[in-house]
């Protein structure tokens, strides 16, 4: 035989005692059914904020970012959190699909096609702030490496803002690669399925003309493989020059050697609670409970424990060394984060980051979906706060007191951050039914192997 | 005249059981049409293991020169400049700062570069049709391409594929690349 290995003591990954065609049936209903009354409602919702925020980035760039909150203290506020965090979010879905590739974690098939989706769009996202922040979008193509009329004066490459550069877009191309390679058969699964000719023809392009043979199956893997491999560095190398960022500077409370692991694991952890925020509800809309089960939902969790931990740790340590270090200046910007005028900025980010995650030790809360909805959106918000403690805690108390102010955001940054998450979601609701979401094919290859239930049918 | 047919499966074990056999009795198996990958197909069909993945190493390693000649040539060779009190004087010593941007695109190319090797080297492209025997092999079926060399004999090699589990055998010929 081919050496399928069956478990004998784990659940089902997948549950209902699924044939090859019902998971096609399942799988495609939402690509080939009408969109139903929630989708339509949620849509607009999100087209309307996407819009709101379109209109005040076009505001943005009439009036220059004199329009935003940030001030020359506090230069890198909204926007940057904004875009730390988004690029966080975008961390999960590379973890999903290439680390636990790695691990051999089968369970990650149910979820890695909508989580590197969300990926792509989280840091198209998150692309937005910088290159908006610049002041001058139309001259962003000078932070690329060309050849130029300034007597040629190249970037700088000693800078992480530029290695952040390379980094997000080498990221953001190899996740589309990696995502759409895997979308290729399960568009041919469409294609082949579509009964209108436009729509086969459309399906057609899209899918390449997959053809599903032995050969391109063989190199496929590979590729995944060899792609999953590539990426595992990649992803975590993202979140550590985005933390460079802040970490190269001698800002107190930036200048830390803690950074990179700190920001990885926090990127994951939010990453995380941003797949359970959309899963839990996508579940339940295209009806597939039956393969995003509670067991997913509770080995997501679990990760969550961790990384939250991790983060939880990172906090502490970072207070610790603040006042172990003995300069005065780094004390004083950990006690001022804690206790100065934004306090309750460091508190809601320690309640939501480093309680709340706690509580999925116990096995009723994890399994509970309407408690694990809750948490991850809580993990969401705290995730933000970090970002946002890290950035103007640091800078509105900085080395001049004369210097010192306090950031509100204007409405048009708050505008754009809304216009962020409406194209976010703008995204996320037209590739759900646009292309399958989950990873059919791949899916495919464990229904047998995930327990006892196949050998019954005696094959 | 050398023609394809092509024995439809129900399921990959059964096709992985008839494989062997079919093999035995001097049937030619060239190749297998499959809605998800089979494991442990590809000795039975005589398939060499892909080198692509060497191909990415490669594309990687052209990668790293690429990108250590690049931050070379503009920051020390062409226009180097004292930044910050941090001067660009030879490119060990500024090694460590060009690290990262080295790793994006040694990345980046071993990543784009496999990626195109792929859909070249398996004509998967936008624009091609691909070539389907039976509308559900994208969804549970299970094609087996069977080379008949003599033509003859054809239907006696189709009865030999149902015998070994298929379900049935086309016998009109496709286009294959």
């Amino acid at each position: 035989m081919s050496g399928n290995h069956e478990a004998v003591v784990r659940d089902p990954l997948i549950l209902g005692k699924k044939t090859y065609h019902q998971m096609t049936e399942d799988i495609c209903r939402p690509v080939e059914g009408k969109a139903n009354k929630y989708w339509w409602i949620s849509f607009f919702i999100a087209f309307a904020a996407m819009l709101w925020g379109f209109t005040c980035l076009a505001y943005t760039i009439g009036n220059g970012i004199g329009t935003w909150g940030a001030n020359k203290t506090v230069g890198w506020a909204w926007d940057i959190t904004n875009f730390v965090w988004w690029i966080g979010i975008g961390h999960a879905g590379t973890l999903i699909s290439a680390i636990l590739l790695l691990f051999r974690q089968r369970w990650r098939m149910s979820i890695n096609r909508s989580a590197e989706a969300m990926t792509i769009f989280a840091v198209i996202c998150a692309g937005l702030f910088p290159l908006f922040h610049t002041g001058r979008p139309w001259l962003d193509y000078w932070m690329l490496p060309l050849p130029n009329q300034f007597g040629s004066l190249w970037v700088n490459f000693n800078s992480p803002l530029l290695w952040d550069v390379f980094a997000i877009s080498t990221y953001f191309s190899v996740s589309l690669v990696f995502w759409y390679l895997g979308l290729l058969p399960d568009l041919a699964t469409v294609r082949d399925r579509c009964v209108t000719p436009t729509k086969r023809f459309i399906y057609g392009i899209l899918s390449f003309g997959w053809k599903g043979t032995a050969r391109d199956w063989h190199r496929f893997e590979e590729v995944s493989l060899v792609l999953a491999g590539l990426s595992t560095p990649l992803v975590l190398s993202v979140h550590t020059i985005v933390s460079f960022d802040f970490a190269t500077s001698i800002v107190p409370g930036w200048h830390t050697t803690i950074f990179p692991p700190y920001f990885v694991a926090g990127a994951i952890f939010s990453g995380f609670a941003m797949v359970l925020t959309l899963m839990i509800v996508a579940r339940k809309v295209l009806n597939l409970e039956e393969y995003i089960s509670l067991q997913h939902i509770e080995l997501m969790n679990k990760i969550i424990i961790l990384t939250g931990s991790i983060v939880g740790i990172a906090y502490i340590t970072e207070f610790f060394m603040a006042w172990y270090s003995g300069v005065q200046y780094e004390s004083y910007a950990f006690m001022n984060r804690a206790f100065g005028p934004y306090w309750w900025a460091y508190w809601s980010m320690m309640t939501c980051n480093v309680i709340t995650p706690q509580l999925f030790w116990f096995k009723k809360i994890r399994t509970s979906v309407m408690a694990t909805f809750i948490i991850s959106i809580f993990v969401n918000i705290g995730m933000w706060f970090e970002r946002f403690v890290i950035i103007v805690t640091s800078l509105h108390r900085d080395f001049l007191p004369s210097s010192w102010v306090m950031y509100s955001p204007t409405y048009i940054e708050v505008g754009i951050f809304v216009g962020t998450i409406g194209l976010f979601f703008t995204c996320f609701l037209i590739f759900s039914r646009v292309f399958p979401v989950i990873a059919l094919a791949e899916l495919k290859t464990i229904i047998k192997k995930t327990g006892n239930q196949y050998k019954k049918k005696g094959i | 005249m050398a023609k394809l047919i092509y024995g439809i499966f129900d399921d990959e074990e059964i096709l992985m059981q008839a494989i062997p056999v079919l093999k035995a009795k001097g049937v030619v198996c060239k190749d297998v049409q499959s809605p998800f990958p089979i494991h442990g197909i590809e000795p039975l069909l005589n398939f060499p293991r892909t080198r692509i993945s060497i191909a990415s190493f490669l594309y990687g390693l052209s990668g790293t020169s690429f990108a250590l000649w690049m931050t070379w040539y503009m920051m020390i060779h062409d226009w180097p400049i004292n930044i910050g009190g941090k001067p660009n004087f030879m490119l060990y010593l500024n090694l460590p700062a060009f690290i990262p941007v080295t790793f994006e695109l040694t990345v980046f190319c071993a990543a784009h570069g496999m990626a195109l090797t792929f859909l070249l080297r398996s004509k998967i492209l936008p624009g091609v049709t691909a070539p389907i025997p039976h509308p559900r092999i994208t969804d549970d079926k299970f094609v087996l391409h069977v080379d008949v060399k003599d033509e003859s004999k054809t239907n006696e090699i189709a009865a030999m594929i149902k015998s070994a589990g298929a379900q049935e055998v086309l016998l009109k010929s496709m286009q294959f690349s």
